[in-house]
């Protein structure tokens, strides 16, 4: 039997634990052969793992729920046994809106940076603001929404949310084609280098310890290559590991910026890594498929139109994360592994270490920036404060 | 066949590829075709186009962007599915491994959407082989160049004819079992690095 497994990326500063893996040996260590292809966009990554020309893939955190809850076009099954890291998108403005909304050119908490915002949507007139996003369903627009909302800027009244491939953003902001946009690393780094904006505020920030993109892989190729996946989902760990020691910086920054894999300038991608954006690859259980993440982006889903909740949609959602696998593959490895599969998403308000399998592990804050708590038990609840009109 | 109310929008960032598509497109009496290699400004245009089918190459860097115009844009009144949908798994797969996608828009009949993809899909493919069929003419005529190179070198340093300087690489080529023209790269680097004439 076949031993490679073939992953399917964008070229995202995410997609270093994979290509890590790759690079350092982790993969070939587990007895797997790696085979990772660099796709163009997000639909093409969900055509391939449709159609069985990869098995798994890098993808934005909500795009496997979208797949089960059958939103995109193709019937497949996608599960997430595995998180690629926590924070790593920001939200940058361009230069004409900082200047005329009175934004100060330093990372602002949301709360601050919303209330600005609104005085200037109430100054604007009938202008809509236009914000790029990457995707429909990601979690820059569930969060970005979130943010707005919680602002008192409706998303879609006051504002024409655009969906703008990564690379383009940059230029898109610099001829005020956008006013703002929410993408993850490189690109907010890449606006600040070119002074076409400035990072306005982070996902951090606005939801702390939050994914960005999960491992997604067709359900049945993981039905049918338990092996496969387990050593797959070990080399990942070891190689998010790497990723996240300082003392391994120059030489991740220096893998990524390889033509091959991200092909852009190798300070940039060091900015990336260190800057405002945050982006962690496995401190704080960072690869940890947590249900309850799923669950927040179902019920934002909801909340946005996407899809009309069900009992049955939700526990879809839910089980599209597989925190079971992750443990079952890290099983006898070295690791550190949550016991629980779910969190109260806004009870630690700072970092606190917790009982976990195989030691102790540091997790948290993990709050929303408005102080709300979302609690798994009552998504009913939750779902119901935030409705229209609510 | 006359196909005269069915618009048809080509969505490619190869202008030669797109021609062929349209080219196929009016031999099966398709009139109403539009060709668009650059996207900017392309929500007022498919409003003016009002496309029933397009046809969209998947190496396009904005396919998440055009995906997202479609389904929000006014222009096109009804709902916009994707052909490579659940029924035709086969034809889904082929159109992807040939890299184009579809979209149609809802009610359209499915039998007219299937024979415009079946010759997108064997365009795309005939365009995928000529590319590649010009990446090997384009390396075979590296290669002569380089062998060309290695002959006149052992004819000026052993003086030799054409034909006796090819025989040598060639009869090194089978002894080592290479190919001529790395037994030819070999020769070049090794005068190169002894210091030897300039090949």
């Amino acid at each position: 039997m076949s031993n490679s497994v073939r992953v399917a990326y964008l070229p995202l500063v995410d997609a270093c634990i994979l290509i890590a893996a790759k690079e350092l040996g982790s993969a070939a260590d587990q007895g797997i052969d790696l085979v990772l292809e660099r796709e163009t966009s997000w639909a093409n990554v969900r055509d391939r793992i449709a159609i069985g020309h990869v098995d798994a893939a890098h993808m934005l955190a909500p795009m496997p729920i979208a797949a089960n809850l059958r939103l995109t076009p193709f019937d497949t099954e996608v599960i997430a046994p595995m998180a690629l890291g926590l924070g790593g998108n920001a939200i940058t403005i361009s230069q004409t809106l900082r200047q005329e909304a009175g934004f100060s050119e330093a990372v602002t908490a949301p709360g601050e940076a919303g209330a600005t915002l609104r005085r200037a949507v109430a100054n604007g007139g009938e202008r809509k603001l236009r914000i790029g996003v990457v995707h429909r369903h990601s979690a820059h627009n569930l969060e970005l929404r979130y943010w707005l909302a919680a602002s008192g800027v409706d998303p879609d009244r006051d504002c024409e949310i655009v969906i703008l491939p990564p690379p383009l953003m940059p230029d898109a902001l610099a001829k005020d084609q956008v006013d703002a946009f929410c993408v993850g690393e490189p690109w907010n780094s890449v606006a600040v280098s070119t002074g076409a904006g400035a990072i306005l505020t982070t996902k951090n920030l606005i939801w702390a310890s939050s994914p960005e993109k999960v491992l997604g892989v067709h359900s049945e190729w993981a039905r049918k290559n338990d092996g496969l996946l387990k050593a797959l989902v070990r080399s990942l760990y070891g190689a998010a590991k790497w990723c996240s020691d300082p003392a391994n910086a120059d030489a991740l920054q220096k893998m990524l910026a390889q033509p091959r894999y991200l092909g852009i300038d190798e300070t940039v991608v060091a900015q990336a890594l260190s800057g405002p954006a945050g982006y962690e690859p496995f401190d704080r259980a960072a690869t940890f498929p947590w249900q309850s993440h799923a669950m927040w982006f179902y019920t934002q889903m909801v909340r946005w139109g996407m899809v009309e909740h069900t009992a049955p949609g939700l526990d879809l959602a839910r089980r599209t994360y597989r925190p079971d696998l992750y443990r079952d593959a890290l099983r006898e490895f070295d690791a550190v592994v949550p016991s629980s599969s779910m969190k109260v998403e806004g009870a630690l308000t700072s970092s606190v270490p917790v009982g976990a399998i195989g030691g102790e592990l540091v997790l948290g804050p993990d709050g929303f920036f408005d102080g709300k708590v979302f609690d798994p038990d009552k998504v009913e609840d939750y779902l119901k404060s935030q409705a229209r009109g609510a | 066949m006359s196909q005269p109310q069915t618009s048809v929008l080509v969505i490619d960032t190869s202008p030669a590829r797109a021609a062929i598509i349209e080219e196929g497109l009016r031999a099966e009496g398709y009139e109403r075709v539009q060709l668009v290699t650059d996207v900017e400004r392309l929500a007022a245009r498919i409003e003016v186009i009002a496309p029933d089918v397009i046809v969209m190459d998947l190496g396009n860097p904005k396919r998440d962007m055009l995906e997202s115009m479609l389904q929000v844009t006014r222009a096109v009144k009804k709902p916009v599915a994707m052909f490579v949908d659940r029924s035709d798994r086969q034809s889904m797969e082929q159109a992807i491994e040939a890299g184009v996608s579809a979209y149609v828009v809802d009610g359209f009949r499915q039998d007219r959407i299937k024979s415009i993809m079946e010759m997108a899909i064997s365009r795309f493919n005939a365009f995928s082989r000529m590319e590649r069929e010009l990446e090997q003419a384009k390396s075979a005529l590296a290669d002569r160049v380089v062998i060309d190179k290695a002959k006149h070198l052992l004819m000026k340093s052993r003086g030799l004819s054409e034909d006796a300087a090819y025989k040598i690489l060639r009869k090194t080529a089978m002894d080592q079992n290479r190919r001529v023209v790395e037994v030819a790269e070999s020769l070049l680097m090794s005068a190169a690095l002894l210091g030897g004439d300039e090949p």
